[in-house]
C-alpha cells in the first residue's frame, strides 16, 4: 500500500522535499501553536478573574469609612 | 415547549453555550485528530506520484483544505456577524470574534502553501493574478475584522462594526471562488466540482480527509476562543463566578 521505496525517497520528495515540507512544518506548526496559545490564555484569564473576585469579596466585607476621623 | 424551541433559545445564551461547548471540544479535537492522520496517511504516503506535477503536487493535501476553510470560516462569520446585527443575540457578537483569527490563520497559510507550490511548478512565489490577490483581500478583511474589533473598547459597538466589515466583505468569497473561471489567471482550475473530479479517486479522498480534520480543528478552535471571550465580557456576572467557582483552582 505505501507508495515510498525508502525513508530517503519520502524525504527528499522527488525534487519538491524543501516546497512540500517547508509547507508541511508551518501548517502543522501553527496548528499546535494556536490551541496552546488559547489554553494558556484561557488560564491567565482565569487566574485574573479569581483574584479580581477575591479582591471585591475583601471590599465588600471592609468597606471604606469615610465618615470616620 | 416544543424541542426546536428548547434547542435555539435555550443554547443562544452564553450562560448556557459555555458547559455546553466545554463539553464538545474534546469530541472535535478527536474526531480532528482522526481524520488527520488518515488524510496525512492516504495523501503522503499511499497516494501516487502526479504525472505532470510529481511529489511537489502533495501540497494540494495541505494548500486545499487551508484555502476552503479560509473561504468557509468568512461565511460563517460573516453569517453570525450578520444575525448579531439583526437581532442583537449577545453570542452571534462573540462566535464572529472567535472564527476570525482561525480564518486568519487559514488564509495566510493558503497563501504560504501556494507560494511554496508556485515557485517549482509556475517559477514564481507570487503573481498578481486574480486568485491569489483576492485571497490576499481575504487575509486583509480578517486582519482588518479583528483590528477594527480590538480598537473599539465596548463590545456591543465593536461587534456591530465588525458585523458591517464582514458582510461587506462577503462579496469577495465568491470572487476567490469563481476567479479561475472568470479570468485568465495561472491558478489552476477547481480540482473538485460535483459533476466530475479531475484527480484519482486516492488522491480525493486524502484531500477530503485533510480537510475534514481541519474542519473539525476549527471548530474545536472556535469553541476554545468563545469560550474564553464569554468569561472575559461577562466577568462581572454571577454565572461567570459560580462557574470559575466550580472548576476547582
Amino acid at each position: 500500500m505505501i507508495y515510498w521505496n525508502s525513508l530517503a525517497d519520502f524525504l527528499a520528495m522527488g525534487k519538491h522535499g524543501l516546497y512540500v515540507w517547508g509547507s508541511f512544518i508551518v501548517m502543522a506548526a501553527l496548528m499546535i501553536l494556536e490551541p496552546i496559545l488559547l489554553a494558556r490564555s484561557r488560564k491567565s484569564l482565569i487566574a485574573r478573574l479569581k483574584r479580581q473576585y477575591r479582591a471585591e469579596k475583601l471590599d465588600n466585607h471592609h468597606p471604606p469609612r469615610e465618615d470616620n476621623p | 415547549m416544543s424541542d426546536r424551541l428548547f434547542n435555539w433559545y435555550r443554547f443562544a445564551s452564553p450562560q448556557a453555550f459555555y458547559p455546553l461547548a466545554g463539553r464538545m471540544i474534546p469530541w472535535f479535537w478527536a474526531l480532528a485528530a482522526l481524520f488527520g492522520i488518515a488524510g496525512l496517511y492516504v495523501g503522503f504516503l499511499v497516494a501516487p506520484t502526479d504525472a505532470q506535477q510529481g511529489e511537489g503536487y502533495r501540497i494540494i493535501f495541505l494548500h486545499v483544505p487551508a484555502s476552503w476553510m479560509s473561504m468557509f470560516i468568512y461565511v460563517v462569520m460573516a453569517f453570525w456577524a450578520g444575525l448579531g446585527l439583526a437581532f442583537n443575540f449577545r453570542l452571534s457578537g462573540m462566535m464572529a470574534q472567535a472564527l476570525a483569527p482561525t480564518g486568519a490563520m487559514f488564509a495566510f497559510l493558503s497563501l504560504w502553501t501556494g507560494a511554496l507550490w508556485g515557485k517549482p511548478m509556475w517559477g514564481t512565489w507570487w503573481v498578481w493574478d486574480a486568485r491569489l490577490t483576492s485571497e490576499l483581500i481575504l487575509l486583509f478583511l480578517y486582519v482588518g475584522f479583528i483590528a477594527l474589533q480590538s480598537a473599539i473598547d465596548d463590545p456591543r459597538r465593536a461587534d456591530r462594526a465588525g458585523a458591517i466589515l464582514a458582510l461587506v466583505g462577503v462579496v469577495n468569497i465568491p470572487i476567490i471562488y469563481f476567479s479561475v473561471k472568470w479570468w485568465n489567471t495561472l491558478h489552476q482550475g477547481s480540482s473538485v466540482n460535483l459533476a466530475k473530479s479531475s484527480m484519482a479517486s486516492v488522491m480525493l479522498w486524502g484531500m477530503l480527509l485533510c480537510a475534514l480534520a481541519c474542519w473539525m480543528y476549527s471548530i474545536a478552535v472556535a469553541l476554545m476562543r468563545v469560550r474564553r471571550i464569554m468569561l472575559e465580557r461577562e466577568k462581572d456576572t454571577q454565572w461567570v463566578r459560580e462557574e470559575l467557582a466550580r472548576e476547582a483552582s
